[in-house]
């Protein structure tokens, strides 16, 4: 595999989907985040990357307000998804959620059948209006995630029974299965080994003519393999952000050039 | 020489062993601790072992044996009719020691010489009246068999005490210097200290197992005496209890097992909804702060006696139920009843629950949730339907292990639910259980020799059955629940 093969780079979608301005996070006295601004693209993978600890997950988790579930944490300034605050009092995180899927760092399949696993966003949010679409929504996701083959003959095994790599596109198709319009990843290949990486890379890849997609990865070759856009992060700042390519070929930052030379991180 | 000074000596032994030791091995190292196979501080703790442990094991083991020794060498003293059964031979033997150190004390008091001890003879007059001078008093007067085997018994147990004495104080005194002379700095002196650990370990959980072993023994034994005397099938389906100590009694378990159950499920239903709920609600929703006060504060109940609890059921809840329902609806008017015996067990209960299933629901990976919560589901909904199954194993292990303390719980029934054996459904009625029964047959009688009163053997056996099965459930459970997300 070529690690720095670019994938087409000409970013054909304009239209803005998620725009933060200002965006500062707080774990009690301690500042996770300074001032992001970013303005992350529909349909469009845009990979966010930097050393450990500078924040790129912190700001992935205010997408989708995960960050509310952490007690001490507090996030200021404002985004925007569709033109529409997140953080106002009016919209349901619970509701947001569902619109914002996010797939984890660590596989977490839930404890209960495949099929259970991917039908519980629909049935939670009443997707779909009996068995039959039910099924249909199931079968699509999991093929979305490119794991229905594997699986189509045991749908009423447990999801953890699964090797790592499934279980990591089991939760792809969970999060898929609610139709949400961006998917967060959150290193979702640091668990998994070289080939089931690339298969959920390819999967990326195809998930991008649907949703806007994030990803935070430690892996600059993946960010430089699957994203169009790259976010670099460093100290809680937002360094750069523009075209794969040219954050790699050619960084206006030195940070950037540092980092992705592998002075610092 | 007493044990106790003997113990100390030991003590001081091994304490030199310690220091002796410590030093030999840093001594021979020249200073410098590298030059050791181990810390110097092995090197001490192997001297203290060597000059205390096989001591005082043999001393243990004396102290065991020797009574049982002499019992065996006196027994030929008597003639076969006077111990011909174990009760008369128990008595006898009590007769004896209580003789005996009737006359240490005398002794010891000056009220008689050593010699007189040994000399006295039933033939110059009462033993009991000599020995009551001193404050020992006998049951009845003393037979000359009786007076000869209590002075051979304290001469026996004089050279017993002499032989002990010598034989601890070589075995330390021996350890000490075979631990001396094995310290060089090559000695393996920490796997040789780490090789005691472990066999510590095994004897801690031995002695454990060997005492329910011990304990399932003794049951067994007295339980099948009691189907000797009473027919197993009366004992398991007949559906009356009415001990009769004169004879002519039914003994029938299943009014008791009824009883039993009854109550446990009155206090499952109040123990496990209270319970849980309370569990999810500090392992979820709660605030650390909060968490902080409210889980100690429900721990106090596990703290409160049963006893207490009891009184709480008599003269609270019992009344209370007595004169707001079961009187208005015409229930009955015992203020002892099932409800109030099972809603004071449940309460009891209600920690060991809470804090069980708040532990298992904590837990429950955070990813769970975060996956759950990722998707767009409430709270609500994750704990329902993510967090809660996952649990629900180990939840259903505490649920089992608390049904079986119910089960065995005594004392608040025996204060809350009346002594009444019956088989009836109105739950405002008294009845009694198992443990209840157990305890009244046995009180204020020593000898197991009736039905009436063996058959608490008997009972305590099914309970014990009973019990044993809820938890070997229960460890199935939780050990399933172990495979669940991992």
């Amino acid at each position: 595999m070529d690690d720095m093969r670019l994938v087409e780079r000409d970013v054909n979608q304009l239209h803005s989907k998620i725009e933060a301005k200002g965006v500062q996070v707080y774990y009690g006295e301690k500042q996770a985040l300074k001032d992001v601004d970013v303005s992350i693209l529909d349909r469009t993978v845009t990979a966010f990357i930097g050393p450990s600890g500078c924040g790129k997950s912190t700001f992935l988790r205010c997408l989708n307000r995960m960050n509310d579930t952490v007690a001490s944490a507090r996030v200021m300034g404002s985004i925007q998804i569709d033109g529409e605050d997140i953080y106002d009092a009016r919209v349901d995180p619970v509701q947001l959620r569902a619109k914002v899927g996010m797939v984890f760092q660590k596989p977490n399949p839930f404890p209960k059948s495949i099929y259970d696993n991917v039908a519980y966003g629909p049935k939670i949010h009443g997707l779909a209006t009996g068995k039959a679409e039910l099924d249909a929504i199931v079968e699509s996701s999991l093929r979305k995630a490119a794991l229905w083959n594997e699986v189509k003959d045991r749908l009423d095994a447990s999801g953890t029974g699964l090797s790592g790599g499934q279980q990591q596109r089991l939760c792809i198709a969970r999060a898929v299965a609610t139709s949400p319009e961006v998917l967060l990843m959150d290193e979702p290949c640091s668990a998994l080994d070289p080939i089931a990486t690339a298969q959920v890379e390819e999967l990326i890849d195809e998930l991008r003519s649907q949703f806007s997609v994030v990803i935070v990865t430690h892996s600059m070759q993946q960010a430089a393999r699957v994203s169009q856009k790259t976010a670099f992060f460093h100290l809680g700042s937002l360094v750069e952000y523009g075209e794969t390519g040219q954050i790699f070929t050619s960084p206006k930052d030195p940070r950037t050039e540092a980092y992705i030379t592998g002075r610092i991180g | 020489m007493s044990v106790f000074l003997l113990l100390a000596i030991v003590a001081i032994l091994s304490v030199a062993g310690f220091v002796l030791c410590r030093q030999r091995a840093l001594k021979q190292a020249g200073g410098t601790a590298r030059n050791l196979h181990s810390l110097p501080n092995y090197y001490g703790w192997f001297g203290f072992i060597m000059a205390s442990v096989p001591a005082v094991l043999v001393l243990a083991v004396w102290m065991i044996g020797q009574p049982l020794f002499i019992e065996r060498q006196l027994s030929g003293f008597f003639p076969a009719e006077m111990i011909e059964d174990d009760a008369a031979r128990t008595l006898l033997f009590a007769d004896v020691r209580r003789v005996a150190s009737g006359l240490d004390v005398a002794v010891a008091q000056g009220a008689l010489t050593e010699d007189e001890a040994n000399n006295i003879r039933t033939e110059f007059g009462s033993v009991r009246d000599r020995l009551a001078t001193v404050g020992v008093a006998l049951g009845s007067e003393v037979t000359p068999p009786v007076l000869q085997a209590a002075q051979d018994y304290r001469e026996m147990s004089r050279v017993g005490a002499v032989g002990r004495t010598i034989l601890t104080f070589v075995l330390s005194i021996g350890g000490l210097i075979l631990a001396i002379r094995a310290t060089n700095p090559e000695f393996r002196a920490r796997n040789r200290v780490e090789q005691v650990v472990l066999a510590l370990l095994i004897l801690s959980s031995t002695i454990a197992i060997l005492t329910t072993v011990g304990i399932v023994l003794s049951m067994l034994t007295e339980s099948l005496r009691f189907f000797t005397m009473y027919p197993a099938a009366d004992f398991f389906f007949s559906l009356t209890w009415s001990p009769n100590f004169r004879g002519n009694s039914e003994l029938g378990l299943l009014p008791l097992l009824w009883g039993t159950l009854y109550i446990s499920f009155v206090s499952m239903l109040v123990a496990v909804p209270i319970g849980l709920f309370s569990a999810i609600y500090l392992a979820e929703y709660a605030s650390n702060r909060v968490r902080s006060i409210v889980k100690p504060l429900i721990e106090v109940i596990a703290g409160i006696p049963t006893v207490v609890f009891g009184l709480f059921a008599l003269v609270t809840v019992g009344p209370f139920l007595r004169d707001y329902f079961a009187q208005p609806l015409g229930l009955g008017n015992s203020g002892s009843s099932v409800m109030t015996a099972g809603i004071v067990i449940g309460i009891l209960n209600i920690p060991f629950i809470s804090s069980l299933a708040d532990d298992i629901i904590n837990a429950v990976p955070q990813s769970m949730r975060d996956g759950s919560l990722g998707l767009g589901a409430t709270k609500s909904e994750t704990i329902r339907k993510v967090v809660l199954p996952a649990a629900l194993p180990g939840i259903m292990g505490a649920v089992l292990m608390a049904a079986s303390r119910a089960i065995g719980e005594t004392m608040i029934v025996t204060m809350g639910a009346g002594a009444a054996a019956r088989l009836d459904l109105n739950p405002f009625q008294a009845m009694t259980t198992i443990t209840v029964k157990i305890v009244s047959q046995l009180t204020g009688d020593t000898e197991f020799n009736s039905p009436e009163t063996l058959v608490a053997f008997a009972l305590g056996m099914s309970l014990f059955v009973i019990t044993l099965a809820l938890n070997i459930l229960a460890l199935i459970i939780v050990r399933k629940y172990r495979e669940q997300y991992e």
